[in-house]
């Protein structure tokens, strides 16, 4: 055999690491130097990237197109106005609602996996309906009426505005973190050929429901997290609002664009899904027709959406996640 | 490496009223080369689908060095030592061919670190791939995405090798470097089941050979005198054909 070795990171991503290491640093302090304004739009697009990284990891990765990811969204924000009426404190509550919603998405799990394809995506949203109607009995929460985190009141609106943020960010930061570590490793290698080739991957050993179940998982835990998030910075828990399908079309929407099945993508497609709602979102219903165009452009003509595209053609690699071969001419091992 | 024994035993796979193995009864030896010919819609793909766990069979049983795998999937199969290739290939399109072997050496060849990529190179330099190693599969000709299917079931590690015509379409001198890489396989004991519809590269290979028609394996053997015999001759020519060769 000739001598070879073999790279992870590339000079390429050592620098882009650095670039987002330097973001986030900057990201940290924001509430204490950004205007109140600013910091409630960041915690919003933190929100959104969250909802792109997780649908992208489920419908990306694991090939599970879900059009009711807002299940686990409306599961998450109840969860927290339950825990938080018992009398749990604020934060502890927070996570607490996230944990609890990840674990009643494992048995979710083990039934909805035996469904494939359009099953699975029109049965997600079947469950995340009954969740909704099941929910609106609760007397606590007054059918659609809804109630408030009344526990919020404590807080003055600065320290609550500078909290939810920082929460905001280290969940996006452990949840992108956490699918980051995953691809990394081995379970990353078997999601990424479940994500080209079932069958080949099983052929291979991978064992293709276990992954499946891995991305599952994950995304139910990031969407309560954006639930919880959602409920902490509006306040008042309405279900329609919490199990509304509007949620599965912007994740759709930011991950197709952003580039589905790639890590950068979705963050880029929440991004711009987020700067359109800022610059045009008051326009209403333009607003609307503007992003049925964009989505429309998109799977027209850049299928693989912006990042998709950029890979393809450019051979770009920015996170270090891949295996680049490097061999040492005329030596010999072994 | 010692080689393992994969046996099956009245195996039979239906899809609804069609009847596409019909108790069939194949067994394979450590380090020997078995090919398989017959007619298309014989049943050869289907039987490797079964051998490698992609079908669970309609009947019988299918064992690995005397152990029942019947109710074990392709995942576990492939754990266990038996790898494949696909007829029609199968990359994983959005990875590199290197990660495309690493996935299989890590997750099949249940390899970690320096050999999991020692495994890799190997595989790479024995199906002379190392020149694309960072290619993004999707961006493989035909060529290289059938030689990539075999790297990657032989990153496996495998006991056993199932090839699924990994020769078709190739010129003469290509043919001849599949036919040196297929021995090198099997010089190094893994088993090997070739199905493949260009005999004569067939022939310099394989030391048993299997032909199979409706289903049912029409006759075994030493691969010239199974090629001679007159039912393959009917079943590849038509009844008849016999009188005329």
């Amino acid at each position: 055999m000739n001598a070879y070795k073999v790279e992870r990171w590339t000079r390429q991503s050592v620098f882009f690491s650095a670039a987002v290491g330097a973001l986030l640093l900057v990201l940290a302090v924001g509430p204490l130097v950004f205007p109140p304004g600013i910091t409630d739009r960041l915690t919003t697009l933190f929100i959104y990237i969250i909802l792109a990284a997780m649908w992208n990891a489920l419908a990306g990765y694991g090939g599970l197109v879900s059009i009711g990811q807002q299940l686990f969204i409306g599961l998450g924000g109840y969860a927290l106005i339950r825990i938080s009426n018992a009398g749990v404190p604020m934060f502890p509550a927070l996570i607490l609602a996230i944990v609890i919603i990840a674990l009643v998405a494992l048995p979710i799990g083990e039934l909805m996996l035996r469904l494939r394809g359009g099953e699975f995506a029109i049965g997600m949203w079947v469950l995340a309906e009954l969740a909704h109607f099941s929910i609106n009995l609760d007397p606590l929460i007054q059918g659609e009426t809804g109630t408030s985190l009344l526990a919020l009141n404590a807080f003055t609106p600065g320290a609550r505005r500078a909290d939810i943020y920082w929460m905001g960010l280290a969940l996006m930061i452990l949840l992108l973190g956490t699918l980051f570590v995953l691809l990394r490793g081995k379970i990353g290698a078997s999601i990424q050929a479940i994500r080209d080739d079932e069958i080949a991957a099983a052929s291979v050993g991978v064992k293709v429901q276990n992954g499946k179940r891995v991305m599952f998982v994950l995304a139910a835990g990031g969407c309560a997290a954006a639930g919880v998030l959602n409920l902490a910075t509006t306040i008042s828990y309405q279900p329609h609002a919490f199990f509304g399908i509007q949620w599965t079309a912007y994740m759709l929407f930011m991950a197709l664009v952003g580039g589905l099945g790639t890590f950068e993508g979705p963050i880029i497609g929440a991004i711009l899904f987020f700067s359109m709602e800022t610059f045009f979102g008051a326009t209403g219903v333009l607003y609307l027709i503007g992003l049925g165009v964009v989505a429309l452009g998109f799977a027209l003509f850049i299928p693989r959406g912006i990042w998709g595209e950029v890979e393809a053609r450019f051979g770009v690699r920015l996170l270090p996640v891949g295996y680049f071969l490097k061999m040492v001419e005329g030596e010999k091992v072994k | 490496m010692s080689g393992v024994a994969l046996t099956a035993t009245g195996l039979f796979k239906r899809f609804g009223a069609l009847v596409v193995l019909n108790n069939v009864d194949f067994q394979v030896s450590p380090g020997e080369a078995i090919g398989i010919v017959g007619p298309n819609g014989a049943g050869k793909t289907t039987l490797l689908n079964v051998l490698s766990g992609a079908y669970p069979p309609s009947g019988g049983q299918v064992f690995l060095a005397g152990h029942d795998v019947t109710a074990l999937g392709a995942a576990e199969r492939c754990r266990l030592g038996i790898a494949r290739s696909h007829q029609v290939p199968r990359p994983f399109a959005g990875m590199t061919v290197f990660e495309n072997l690493h996935v299989a050496a890590a997750v099949g060849g249940g390899l970690a670190g320096q050999a999991a990529y020692d495994a890799c190179v190997d595989s790479l330099e024995l199906c002379g791939m190392t020149r694309v190693a960072n290619r993004r599969a999707e961006t493989l000709g035909l060529l290289d995405r059938k030689r990539l299917e075999m790297a990657r079931a032989l990153a496996t590690g495998p006991k056993i090798l199932l090839l699924d015509e990994i020769g078709g379409g190739l010129t003469d001198a290509e043919a001849a470097v599949l036919v040196n890489i297929i021995q090198t396989i099997s010089r190094r004991d893994v088993a090997v089941v070739w199905i493949e519809h260009i005999v004569h590269i067939l022939l310099q290979v394989v030391t048993r050979l299997v032909c199979m028609d409706a289903g049912r394996i029409l006759a075994q053997g030493e691969p010239r005198e199974v090629m001679a015999d007159p039912s393959v001759i009917d079943a590849y020519l038509g009844p008849g054909a016999v009188a005329h060769v």
